[in-house]
């Protein structure tokens, strides 16, 4: 990919204006996409303490450090937090928002008010979910199943307004990048010419756009169910506690792939840069992003196997599910087909992405298996579902969150960060990842039932071995934060393409002008053009 | 300038060749025809006015629901006079619609008549 040269100026998105009114009234793409790495930093914070709790909690059997009620508490706080406010925004509201306009050729996403508007509606989405605190605090798990949702006396109604609202900012952030990949790309840069990332958040911003209004409407349903007493799911009003199942997984389902598709797209970028080497299967890797975002509508029964649904149902979506693994799988061979013969290079984002590989392949497969309905019925609501979706979501999206995170850094901020100590939060967030999620695949496989306060005896060791993993998880994030902090405020000054990548992003200067581009790039190059 | 051409598309001046401008009329009629089917909604509800058709209570309540619907989407938000591409994001959300509302029945309907050895 060739593209106009950019000279520096000093102009910078980071010192075009200053104060802090100019960051919140901000409407370039950049500094939106700052905001919502600082709300989705502290967000992880608070959901990491929240897991940190949990462990501790099962560190031995019986009490000890809190009461049934308060675990409760503890385990619906971390998962709405890491569900809603970090992985579903991570990538796509933060990475996304500043990268990809660049990655395009763009002068900002096709609506920057719009943007503004959805990271206020992320935050205040967060506000009134928060105010369930005051509320007696909320005991549902992240999932809200109903009938017990609706009936109890926590704060429910609270929590399912404030993710109806941060839904709003979900829609709106897919909207935008639809509407700009249609429309602001560079001249020259074709559909084909498109980086894998753009790709990636193409097909999430369709499934953010079609799906996100049905949960939207679920939860506004149980707050209407709460306040007005109308029996749309509660069985004693003639309502049926399944159906609120079937509405909350055709969300909650491709919601996986709003978190995981565009974590794919940075893994190609990753992956490509550190192998100095052309992309394997470029179209194949882009079209299995759009198929698994149109497959991921078809699947979401497998998690009512046991809840009641219908076998003729249960036996149609278990066999659909088995389809997700054919795109995810293309994606997998492609990437390891680009490490074949590549210059590797094991930098921090190379690191984590490889780390990726690993662990989602784990995920994914395991996922597989829990597709199956005979071996769901023995594994579902065990340790063992617990494992495959942490597999999936911090072996696979936090990952590839760390993997761009360390990518672009030299890109966002024009500073770089201490290689080193970045190459040990991977091997501290690696190991003590396996060593916290590998033991509860046989937790569950065991028998150990997820959401539980307490355990049999023989459950022990494993369950220690889990949180020893879970502090060294801790301990690797706490590390990344101060390599990050450093990084920004005291890191040797970044070239504009300190990794030599390809795609347009790394042709204007680090960091970028207040336009992106000093002139209009002009693409007359795929993004991977190697060798 | 990429950004010049786009904002102009964005408005409706690029391939297309122009914006439409809906003559007031139409936006009159098609106010005076969803108010005749709101009426029309009142007037084949049960309990208002005694009229049963059975098993097609909710299917005609449905149907006039589904031209008002158009209604709007083709006049007021100018479906009909925009590229198709559009119409077909449109039918894409519907279909996706369909697909949930027909594995939700799929399920509640062969629940009630298999007996479940789960």
């Amino acid at each position: 990919m060739s593209a106009t040269a950019t000279a520096p100026s000093g102009d910078n998105y980071l010192n075009h204006e200053k104060g802090l009114w100019s960051w919140l009234t901000t409407l370039d793409h950049k500094r939106i996409g700052i905001l919502y790495m600082i709300s989705v930093m502290v967000f992880f914070l608070l959901g990491g303490i929240f897991a940190m709790l949990m462990r501790t909690e099962l560190i031995a059997p019986g009490r000890t450090i809190m009461g049934p009620e308060t675990y409760n508490r503890v385990m619906t706080y971390h998962g709405t937090i890491m569900v809603f406010m970090v992985i579903i925004p991570g990538i796509p509201a933060f990475l996304g928002n500043f990268i990809m306009p660049l990655q395009i050729g763009a002068k900002d996403v096709a609506f920057p008010k719009l943007n503004l508007i959805s990271w206020y509606c992320l935050m205040v989405g967060a506000l009134v979910a928060f105010t369930s605190l005051f509320y007696n605090g909320v005991d549902t798990g992240w999932t809200f199943y109903t009938p017990y949702s609706i009936r109890t006396h926590t704060g429910v109604t609270f929590m399912v307004l404030g993710a109806f609202i941060m839904g709003f900012s979900s829609i709106l952030t897919g909207l935008n990048f639809i509407v700009t990949i249609h429309k602001l790309r560079a001249p020259g840069m074709t559909f084909w010419r498109m980086p894998l990332f753009c790709w990636g958040l193409y097909s999430t911003a369709i499934i953010q756009v079609l799906a996100t209004p049905v949960l939207a409407i679920t939860l506004l349903l149980i707050a209407c169910e709460r306040i007005l007493g109308v029996g749309i799911f509660d069985p004693t009003l003639g309502g049926d506690p399944v159906l609120f199942e079937h509405f909350f997984w055709f969300y909650s389902h491709p919601a996986v792939y709003i978190m995981i598709l565009p974590a794919m797209g940075v893994i190609s970028e990753v992956i490509t840069a550190f192998s100095h080497k052309t992309i394997f299967g470029y179209k194949a890797i882009a079209f299995s992003s759009i198929g698994i975002a149109a497959v991921s509508f078809f699947v979401w029964g497998h998690h009512l196997f046991v809840a009641g649904q219908s076998e003729v149902a249960g036996i149609i979506f278990s066999f659909i599910t088995m389809l997700v693994g054919v795109p995810t799988a293309i994606k997998v061979f492609n990437w390891t087909a680009t490490l074949y013969k590549g210059s590797i290079e094991f930098k921090p984002p190379m690191l984590f992405a490889l780390g990726f590989l690993f662990l989602f392949t784990i995920g994914g497969v395991t996922g597989i298996m829990l597709a199956t309905i005979a071996l769901d019925v023995h594994l579902h609501d065990t340790y063992f579902v617990v494992a495959h979706f942490h597999y999936v979501m911090v072996g696979g999206t936090l990952m590839a969150i760390m993997a761009g995170f360390y990518y672009w850094f030299p890109k966002i901020f024009g500073r770089m960060y201490n290689i080193f100590w970045a190459r040990i939060t991977f091997v501290l967030i690696f190991v003590g990842f396996n060593v916290t999620f590998f033991p509860q695949f046989i937790l569950g496989a065991m028998g150990m039932p997820r959401r539980y306060y307490d355990y049999l005896p023989a459950f022990t060791s494993l369950n220690r071995i889990s949180s020893i993993g879970a502090y060294t998880i801790g301990l690797g994030f706490l590390i990344a934060l101060i390599v990050i902090l450093q990084g920004i405020f005291g890191g040797e000054k970044a070239s504009a393409n300190p990794w030599g990548a390809k795609t347009l992003e790394w042709s204007t200067v680090s960091p970028p002008p207040h336009d992106n581009f000093v002139t209009e790039p002009i693409v007359t190059a795929g993004p991977y053009e190697y060798r | 300038m990429a950004h010049t051409k786009a904002a102009a598309e964005a408005h409706g001046h690029g391939e297309h060749g122009g914006h439409i401008i809906v003559p007031m009329s139409s936006y009159v009629k098609v106010l005076i025809a969803l108010l005749i089917l709101t009426a029309l909604t009142v007037a084949v509800a049960r309990p208002v006015s005694g009229f049963d058709a059975g098993i097609f209570n909710t299917l005609i309540a449905f149907l006039i629901a589904t031209v008002k619907a158009s209604l709007v989407l083709a006049i007021f938000m100018g479906l009909k006079y925009d590229k198709k591409l559009n119409l077909a994001i449109f039918l894409t959300g519907v279909f996706f619609l369909l697909v949930l509302l027909l594995f939700c029945v799929l399920d509640i309907y062969t629940r009630v008549h298999v007996q479940s050895t789960l």
